[in-house]
């Protein structure tokens, strides 16, 4: 067996702690005894892969998963899924899921006073292509109130959820938009220190991908964890 | 050239909308080989109540501790039938279930073989970051020799090894995320 080579620790800051106060839910979610270190070993740097069958091309398209077009603003939101070492990560999942334009999932726990859209389910998947890419046609989503605190907003965002090649390289974030003003109030955008960090989770206005006539172009670059270099790496 | 991993977000309440399709809590195709468990468990927040918004993932080897990945390069069988990925969202009261096989032992540090076990992944609302855990079996000679629970203090390794439950070939084990019976969570830097 060769050794194992291990997943690069997290620039510091740029991962949120588990407890994030002002995030109040986190209080009685987040472990309070320090987590344990553990060496890389075979069962950490393995991990699941989705077979291309088991995706449907339509998965990528949330605003044709039903009988009518969805209302709201239609957007493309596509990327690339790098390691930290800038190489393409290849057929890994990419999941999504979103409120609607009005900022209401369509989940039975989501009570918000704002209509459901028979039109919209808001999920959607895809496998990166051979350079890393993803790509999914979906409508803008909305703001949406919560109970956090007083008054409290999540900024419009679109939940991923990807693979990777590797079970230490799993992660679940969230997109948010430019110019969004309800950013800087938000604890959940927040709760990472490093603002460098904090800002690369804003998608960018993307003209390369905005289509004449039919959708604007968001752009957003998944990182995942990389190896740490080997000396033969290194030369 | 060098990045930044991306800073990892909640996964929320909603997150079934866009992981359902996915859900799998029976891991074990038609032919497979292994020794056949059903893993009953609760994740429980720091009141003692159940967690009913919380996605479980699982990552195992299959019985000849061969895992379905190209990075294991180990002369054992794959089955066609095992891929050894699991993904149960908990119900109301923050339960999970779990049909798997027992895997078989893997290597691991310096050359010596881990006890079997499942990897976990634990993601909820109120998680930033998701938490990772391990599950061993009961009545396992090998878990006195595991590398990876002998890191853990004695005190606290009874966390991450189930307890054999009340019918044949059914294990309890639970994710408890405070208290003086916390689960033990590991960290692997993210």
């Amino acid at each position: 067996m060769t050794s194992i080579g291990a997943y690069r620790a997290p620039y510091p800051g740029t991962q949120p702690n588990h407890l994030h106060p002002s995030y109040v839910s986190s209080i009685k979610r987040a472990p309070t005894r320090p987590l344990v270190p553990i060496p890389y070993t075979l069962s950490e740097v393995t991990g699941p892969a989705i077979a291309p069958g088991l995706i449907s091309a339509a998965a990528c398209d949330l605003t044709r998963q039903h009988k009518g077009e969805p209302l709201g603003e239609r957007i493309i939101v596509s990327g690339r899924v790098l390691d930290e070492n800038s190489r393409p990560l290849r057929n890994t999942l990419v999941e999504v899921w979103q409120a609607n334009a009005a900022g209401r999932y369509a989940h039975d726990v989501d009570q918000h006073d704002a209509p459901l859209d028979p039109n919209f389910s808001g999920c959607g998947h895809a496998l990166t292509d051979s350079e890393g890419r993803y790509r999914f046609v979906t409508i803008r989503p909305g703001e949406y109130p919560w109970g956090n605190h007083y008054n409290a907003w999540r900024p419009a965002h679109i939940h991923f959820s990807i693979f990777g090649p590797a079970f230490a390289t799993r992660l679940v974030t969230q997109m948010y938009f430019p110019g969004d003003p309800l950013l800087p109030y938000d604890p959940i955008f927040n709760c990472t220190a490093d603002e460098k960090a904090r800002n690369r989770l804003i998608s960018v206005f993307d003209w390369e991908t905005t289509m004449p006539a039919h959708a604007l172009g968001y752009r957003f670059d998944i990182v995942l964890r990389g190896r740490e270099a080997t000396p033969l790496e290194d030369k | 050239m060098s990045l930044q991993a991306t800073t990892s977000q909640t996964v929320g309440p909603y997150f079934q909308i866009g992981c359902r399709w996915l859900n799998c809590e029976n891991l074990v195709g038609e032919g497979v080989t292994g020794e056949r468990v059903t893993v009953r468990g609760f994740v429980v927040d720091g009141d003692g109540v159940g967690v009913p918004d919380a996605l479980v993932e699982v990552w195992q080897a299959n019985a000849h501790g061969k895992y379905a990945h190209p990075e294991d390069t180990q002369d054992k069988p794959l089955e066609a039938g095992f891929r050894g990925y699991g993904r149960m969202a908990t119900d109301a009261r923050g339960g999970f279930q779990l049909t798997t096989i027992k895997p078989g032992p893997v290597p691991g540090p310096e050359g010596r073989e881990q006890a079997p076990h499942l990897l976990i992944s634990v993601f909820m609302r109120g998680l930033l970051r998701r938490l990772t855990t391990r599950m061993y079996f009961p009545n396992d000679s090998r878990n006195a020799t595991d590398s990876i629970l002998n890191l853990v203090e004695p005190e606290r390794r009874s966390t991450l090894i189930a307890k054999t439950g009340g019918a044949s070939g059914t294990l309890e084990w639970n994710v408890i995320l405070q208290g003086i019976h916390e689960t033990v969570f590991f960290d692997l830097g993210l």
